[in-house]
């Protein structure tokens, strides 16, 4: 069972209780049909008798589009236009719905949804597409062969009638194993730039249902009233102040300690009666660092021998070469602690069913990890819990915890009630802000060493900070030999043709609580990478756009970054720069795919800084969804530079310092004045879109400053603390 | 894959030591301070009993259950909840329920003006969305720009739009949004 997020519900009404027909993978990977009725298959496809089809999403949207890309790759196969396919969430099933990139785990990240589901919702679209063409053979008498659908209609042999006469029929055939698939020559459907997003208008008039939109009848709110420092825990607690407020239920100690349960019959009175709580806290145990003291560590680290040789060469040898190099240039880089505040604050809602189990209704981007630590919480077999997959406003990372702490946290504070009443359990923005996991503080320094053609011969870069990886649950993923590939990935695997490069890697403390951001490792290494290039370019006298390109020949890898550069620089004309204006150039490989970006400026550091224009190129193979490709793009750059211009998450004694918007201020729309972006034609397969817009963004605005700012180095973030004002 | 969590020995000793919140055990409130409001809203009169300085967001949210409006900030820095009182846009998690008066309140269900409709056209045309949380205030205050300027420039138009935040960055399609609007609103 799955609950719509749907334009057309009402079709789905209508469909429910007439003949479906469904195509999907079976556990064992057998591509399989069924009726509604069946318990046996968790399709992709499902094809009313009415002609309606729903497309079965099994990543949760968050904005960046599985909601419309999933349905289009099934429309293209079964011969559908995009006004005949819906959508709905597919439930918490590993087995079936796993990302073919995690292993057996369903959940969304590392820009992986359209990259694993290409070929996936294809072939699901084309069986469909198959055996409604066999079962329309079979009534009409006909050879199969001569027949095709179009819009939804099965054509030839001199007939044509619509796809939903067909279900009940096809339902009872043997699915084909290979389908055939359309030839990409054949596409209407993927790369066409006028599909539009199935979720605009649901979000452009207010019906969209987001996971902080659900009123369950009897419903209870919950807040959580946390430690002022992370792992302090509550020991005491006096609610008689919350006991004036009008709503407020009760308050109790959650199981762990971590914080005190605040129920109460609507939002405002739980928020109020937090405020009136007097907690008694044991801050024995809690973060009492300061962030000063955090970069201290970090800068102090990468002065020693790193902890981890990550490419395994001779960092001797490459010193050695550095001393003999005509130039070198040398820097040393600060990145602080990054909260994600998607728009939408974390929250979600559990309920016990009537079949003894626990139903969870959440924007939620790991199913697998709150399904398993609920099945362990309620002490439920797995099929007694499950997952209702809401609307997600934004996430960034936020909502794919390896812990599923805020599931966990809404668990606990259902538990310790009679369970006759759903608990929602809603974060404010300070809850946000203040108890996010954050994008980890880290620290390079590196001397790049040019010879005297200005062509680099060495290149020592060490990286320091705080791994997110290790303790995780994904940690044998990402973990090799002591080495978090989520710390040095953007360095260590750049497609730059760099001669003598040594990357070590020292794992400081962790402080705080640490999660991936947009990009993960890029957010940084992506910055160093390119301001480098860029001051490597600059003392061997040579352009960056040039210079770049000299570090990219012969290999595939390294032809597709130089295209996308030569793309955007050909777009945003490099070097032909207005006066009063200046320029800078990024290119960074994430996620699989290549992005360049040219980005101008007017004013300066000391006057003002303010961002003109961003050309931006990318290469993610196939672009399904072209225009969702560009929205993706313009929205990974503006949350790459809205952070590097002015925002980070400071600590005073364990404290967090900001607390809300007004301390942690998001980019506005005056920020940015323009955005362009150029999609380069492949045939490749689809690779990531959410994340790869973001990495370039930062260092080429650095770039660009530096140009206009007589060279001026922006190496600590945020700019706008370190010597950058803006207009 | 497992998983691992410090509550597991409290919760598999039969259950916690803290006291257990009971549905129907609601508090008997020290400080009686309910009072009646007549509130007008999207045409209707509802009659409502709040609190003094009870926001308006929550009324309209979690009494009337209209989800359209956003809860994002609480403290007016974003935009997600973006009402119009009396045809101006508004941030309801700071109008308190007494300050509405006999104001008409229009949320994003409500709003039917050409400026709207021509905002939603747009919206839909250039696919302004992705995450889509604050769009409703940005619609609220898009209308709310073109009533008050049909044909803004795009400097009048980040003016106008600064407060609305949107995380997912849509900036380049809220500012062409409004000015195709703007263009529908003429033909």
């Amino acid at each position: 069972m799955t609950v719509h997020s749907s334009r057309r519900g009402f079709l789905k009404g209508a469909a429910a209780a007439t003949a479906v027909f469904m195509v999907g993978v079976r556990p064992n990977g057998v591509l399989a049909a069924a009726s509604a009725e069946s318990k046996m298959f968790n399709p992709f496809v499902k094809i009313g008798s009415d002609g309606s089809v729903t497309a079965i999403v099994k990543h949760f949207e968050k904005g960046q589009g599985p909601a419309t890309g999933l349905p289009t790759l099934i429309a293209e196969e079964l011969g559908l236009r995009m006004d005949q396919i819906d959508y709905e969430f597919a439930p918490s099933n590993p087995q079936v719905y796993s990302n073919l990139l995690f292993g057996q785990f369903q959940g969304t990240g590392g820009s992986t949804a359209m990259a694993n589901s290409f070929m996936q919702y294809r072939k699901a679209g084309a069986a469909a597409r198959e055996m409604l063409i066999s079962a329309a053979a079979d009534e009409w008498g006909v050879d199969a062969a001569g027949l095709r659908i179009e819009e939804g209609m099965v054509v030839g042999a001199g007939k044509s009638a619509p796809i939903g006469e067909f279900a009940a029929g096809a339902a009872g055939l043997e699915p084909p194993a290979e389908p055939k698939l359309k030839d990409p020559g054949e596409f209407r459907l993927i790369g066409d730039p006028d599909v539009r997003r199935l979720d605009t208008e649901i979000k452009s008039n207010g019906t969209a249902k987001f996971a902080m939109d659900l009123h369950l009848p009897n419903q209870m709110i919950a807040v959580i009233k946390r430690p002022p420092r992370k792992d302090g825990m509550a020991v005491g607690m006096d609610d008689s102040g919350a006991k004036a407020i009008k709503g407020f239920i009760n308050a109790a100690i959650l199981p762990n300690k971590a914080g005190v349960a605040v129920y109460a019959e609507n939002t405002w009175a739980a928020l109020q009666a937090r405020e009136a709580l007097d907690v008694e806290w044991d801050m024995s145990q809690a973060e009492s660092r300061s962030s000063d003291e955090i970069k201290a560590e970090i800068i102090a680290a990468l002065s020693a021998e790193p902890e981890f040789n990550v490419l395994k060469n001779d960092h001797g040898a490459i010193n050695a070469a550095l001393d003999g190099a005509a130039t070198v240039v040398e820097e040393t880089f600060y990145f602080p602690l990054l909260a994600h505040a998607p728009m939408e604050p974390l929250n979600c809602t559990i309920e016990a069913t009537a079949d003894g189990g626990i139903l969870l209704h959440d924007g939620c981007q790991f199913p697998t990890g709150p399904h398993m630590a609920l099945a362990q919480i309620f002490q439920l077999p797995m099929e007694k819990i499950r997952i209702n997959t809401m609307l997600a406003g934004g996430s960034f990372g936020w909502r794919a915890t390896p812990d599923a702490d805020y599931q966990v946290e809404a668990a606990l504070a259902f538990v310790m009630t009679d369970r006759s009443r759903p608990v929602k359990l809603v974060w404010s923005r300070e809850d946000d802000i203040k108890g996010g996991r954050y994008r980890p503080a880290f620290g390079h320094k590196v001397r790049v060493g040019l010879d005297g053609d200005g062509n680099i011969v060495g290149w020592d870069h060490r990286i320091a900070g705080q791994s997110i990886m290790k303790g995780t649950p994904f940690e044998a993923l990402t973990v090799h030999d002591g080495v978090d590939h989520s710390s040095v990935e953007g360095v260590s695997d750049t497609p730059y043709r760099i001669p003598g490069q040594f990357v070590g890697l020292t794992d400081t403390q962790k402080a705080t609580s640490l999660l991936w951001w947009r990009s993960v490792g890029h957010t940084h290494t992506a910055y160093v990478m390119e301001v480098m290039m860029d001051l490597a370019a600059k003392a061997a006298g040579r352009d960056p756009v040039e210079f770049r390109l000299a570090h990219l020949n012969g290999e595939k890898d390294q032809d597709r970054m130089a295209g996308v550069l030569k793309l955007a620089a050909e777009k945003g004309n490099w070097g032909r720069v207005p006066e009063g204006r200046a320029q800078g150039v990024a290119v960074h490989k994430s996620f699989g795919s290549y992005v360049a970006e040219v980005l101008e400026i007017s004013g300066n550091a000391e006057d003002g800084v303010r961002i003109e224009n961003v050309t931006c190129a990318v290469d993610c193979g196939i672009a399904v969804n072209p225009d969702i490709v560009k929205a993706q793009m313009e929205g990974g750059i503006g949350y790459g530079i809205g952070h590097v211009m002015r925002d980070q998450i400071t600590l005073t004694g364990g404290e967090v310092d900001q607390f809300n918007f007004p301390d942690y201020e998001p980019l506005r729309i005056s920020d940015i004045q323009a955005i362009d972006v150029h999609i380069v034609a492949s045939q490749e397969m689809p690779t990531g879109v959410g994340e790869p817009g973001t990495p370039p963004a930062a260092p080429a605005l650095a770039n660009a400053i530096s140009a206009a700012s007589n060279n001026l180095r922006v190496s600590s973030l945020p700019m706008a603390e370190n010597g950058v004002s803006f207009a | 894959m497992e998983y691992r969590h410090s509550y597991e020995g409290e919760i598999r000793s039969g259950g916690s030591a803290t006291p257990i919140p009971h549905p129907t055990q609601i508090w008997t409130p020290l400080r009686r301070n309910v009072l009646q409001y007549s509130l007008q809203l999207n045409g209707k009169t509802h009659s409502i009993e709040a609190e003094p300085g009870t926001p308006l967001l929550w009324v309209i949210r979690d009494e009337l259950k209209l989800t359209g409006t956003k809860f994002g900030c609480g403290v007016a820095s974003c935009g997600a909840c973006t009402v119009h009182l009396d045809g101006e846009p508004v941030r309801s998690c700071q109008t308190l329920i007494e300050d509405v008066g006999g104001s008409e309140v229009t949320t994003i269900e409500g709003l039917e003006s050409p400026e709207a409709k021509a905002v939603q056209q747009a919206w839909v045309e250039l696919d302004v969305v992705q995450c889509g949380y604050c769009q409703s205030g940005q619609v609220m205050s898009a209308a709310g720009l073109l009533k008050e300027n049909p044909k803004p420039s795009a400097e009048e138009i980040d003016d106008y739009m600064w407060g609305n935040a949107c995380r997912c960055a849509t900036y380049q399609r809220i500012r062409a949004g409004v000015q195709r609007a703007s263009e529908i609103m003429e033909a």
